[in-house]
């Protein structure tokens, strides 16, 4: 079975972000950047799914500038067999994304696209479901646990008030969240081999797809700060505060 | 034009998610109908039509929605779309599933997450986990949006009278199946719409302490109990208690994290609570900087005093 895995170049996790003066955006120059988190766990689930024999094949496809490049090596450095960068310098929504996604599932027919629930960068939690609804395949959001069978999946699923369990015709889009698993640190030898693994490079345009974005950014601002708060000494004076001052309890 | 808004119900009840959404689309001045479809939903219908503010409720009651299914309801979404200037959901699990797949069917560039509308075309919403904020205009209809529930008040649920219109059914399309359901059982408030939470961390240290310690301050507080992802990773309690970026965004009156340092994908999901008290050894926890009220110490020493103090 082979299995397409999108992935993206975001902020680092770890880096504190900060809010350009002239609210054009948040400052990428000199930043770290890593893969999504939620995409490492997609990528992690793949490479488990070859390694127990389920996955014949696992593509790491990326869109956005020539530096993705990173991201889908440390995929393939991970386990992915190859890697797909749609290369373009231009602003991506998630919709644009989708359909770049569904034009190379389109030509590469695999039997599961397996994604990050969301980036971390613009937190929209739209892409995986986009593309899903353009290939008219089933969709299983939030996965926690995913079991192949004949031609079906079964998918564990977070979602508000606990877990829930479905099953989908192949082939499907699932998308991962956190506790599906904890991805594996790629080792030295597989970095060193992820920079053999065949990567090609597509536009937006051989692919047929209008990436025009569909919204104007006006601005991006800092959240509002909260007011520096106390430090209390005891129990009995937290809770004289929490009745007196506060008043909330 | 007027707004549509997709309920999230349980078949007999509307879910609080649904009522901030109801005031966010009261802002934009139009008439407001409300979606309800699942199975066995008369209930739900009515409650929806008594809710203040809505003129219309469109029931569709068939099998095809019983257990709200992405893509069946999308379907039925796309072919209510057309009579809408903007279609809403509220920004919860059932939002984030279905809304994409319905914008991406009416090739809509969904806006998630609003926590303000400025006015018919232009949106505010976190990105970066809260540590930014996009004020984005987008043209074309209809405008799709998921609302974030902690930032708009829920509009009352009673004191409307909303005519029932039935829809037709816009099919089954098979491609997913339910297989069932694991709810966690709690008698407690939800975590989405407590007046007060109490979340724990990892250093509670197993789930025997967290329901030793926590569970009887919860009691008496009445409150909502919350925690952090290390805390569920490590197994002291279930999923949907997670408090954070991609867990639940809560903004109770006070939230009281226990152990928790504070990392920027919890923050995400509560530092617009009203009152946020930090109870942690590490008096350099990140948390203590946007807590108002810290408190420094071991956590098996002060839970059970503030047990007691609480009476």
């Amino acid at each position: 079975m082979k299995i397409l895995v999108p992935v993206k170049r975001v902020i680092d996790a770890y880096v504190a972000i900060r809010v350009k003066a002239d609210q054009s955006g948040v400052e990428t120059a000199n930043v770290k950047m890593s893969m999504n988190p939620f995409c490492e766990i997609a990528v992690e689930e793949a490479v488990r799914l070859k390694e127990a024999g389920t996955v014949t094949e696992i593509i790491a496809v990326t869109a956005g500038t020539a530096q993705c490049q990173e991201t889908l090596r440390t995929a393939m450095a991970m386990g992915a067999d190859r890697g797909i960068l749609i290369q373009t310098d231009e602003i991506l929504q998630p919709l644009a994304i989708a359909k770049l996604l569904k034009a190379v599932a389109d030509k590469e027919s695999p039997q599961a696209i397996l994604m990050g629930k969301q980036a971390i960068d613009g937190d929209h939690n739209q892409t995986g479901q986009m593309l899903a609804a353009l290939l008219g395949w089933g969709q299983a959001t939030f996965a926690s646990k995913i079991e192949f069978g004949d031609g079906v999946v079964t998918v564990t699923r977070e979602i508000d008030g606990g877990l829930e369990t479905l099953k989908l015709d192949l082939p499907a889009v699932i998308t991962a969240d956190l506790r599906l698993n904890e991805p594996r640190y790629a080792s030295l030898p597989n970095i060193m081999k992820a920079k053999k693994k065949p990567l090609d490079t597509l536009t937006p345009a051989d692919l047929g797809v209008d990436i025009t974005p569909r919204y104007k950014t006006l601005k991006v601002t800092e959240p509002a700060a909260r007011k520096a708060g106390i430090m209390v000494e005891s129990v009995t004076e937290l809770v004289e505060k929490l009745r007196n001052e506060a008043k909330v309890i | 034009m007027p707004i549509l808004v997709i309920a999230e119900h349980d078949n007999s009840e509307i879910k609080p998610a649904t009522l901030p959404t109801i005031t966010a689309a009261r802002t934009l001045d139009r008439d407001v109908h409300v979606l309800v479809a699942g199975e066995n939903t008369q209930q739900a219908a009515s409650a929806a039509a008594a809710i203040h503010g809505v003129t219309k409720i469109l029931h569709c009651d068939n099998a095809a929605y019983a257990n709200g299914l992405a893509e069946n309801l999308a379907k039925l979404i796309v072919t209510l779309a057309p009579s809408y200037s903007h279609i809403l959901a509220p920004a919860s699990f059932f939002g984030k599933n279905v809304m994409p797949y319905a914008a991406a069917l009416l090739d809509v560039q969904q806006i998630s997450d609003v926590t303000a509308i400025e006015n018919e075309d232009t949106f505010t919403r976190p990105v970066y986990a809260g540590n930014a904020f996009e004020t984005l205009q987008i043209s074309g209809t209809p405008k799709i949006l998921t609302i974030r529930p902690t930032a708009f008040d829920a509009v009352r649920a009673e004191g409307g009278a909303a005519s029932i219109e039935t829809v037709q059914s816009a099919g089954e399309t098979g491609l997913s199946h339910f297989v069932n359901q694991e709810l966690t059982k709690s008698m407690r408030p939800e975590l989405t719409a407590a007046d007060i939470i109490i979340s724990g961390g990892r250093a509670l240290g197993s789930s025997e302490n967290f329901t030793a310690l926590i569970e009887p301050i919860a009691d008496k507080l009445n409150a909502a109990i919350g925690a952090s992802r290390a805390a569920v990773d490590a197994g002291y309690v279930p999923n949907d208690y997670q408090v954070g970026q991609t867990g639940k965004i809560v903004a109770p009156n006070l939230y009281i994290a226990v152990g928790i340092s504070g990392a920027i994908q919890h923050l995400a999901g509560m530092k617009d609570s009203k009152v946020i008290v930090a109870i942690n050894k590490d008096s350099e926890a990140p948390i203590f900087q946007i807590a108002d009220y810290g408190l420094v110490g071991d956590l098996f020493q002060i839970l059970p005093e503030l047990d007691k103090a609480l009476g």
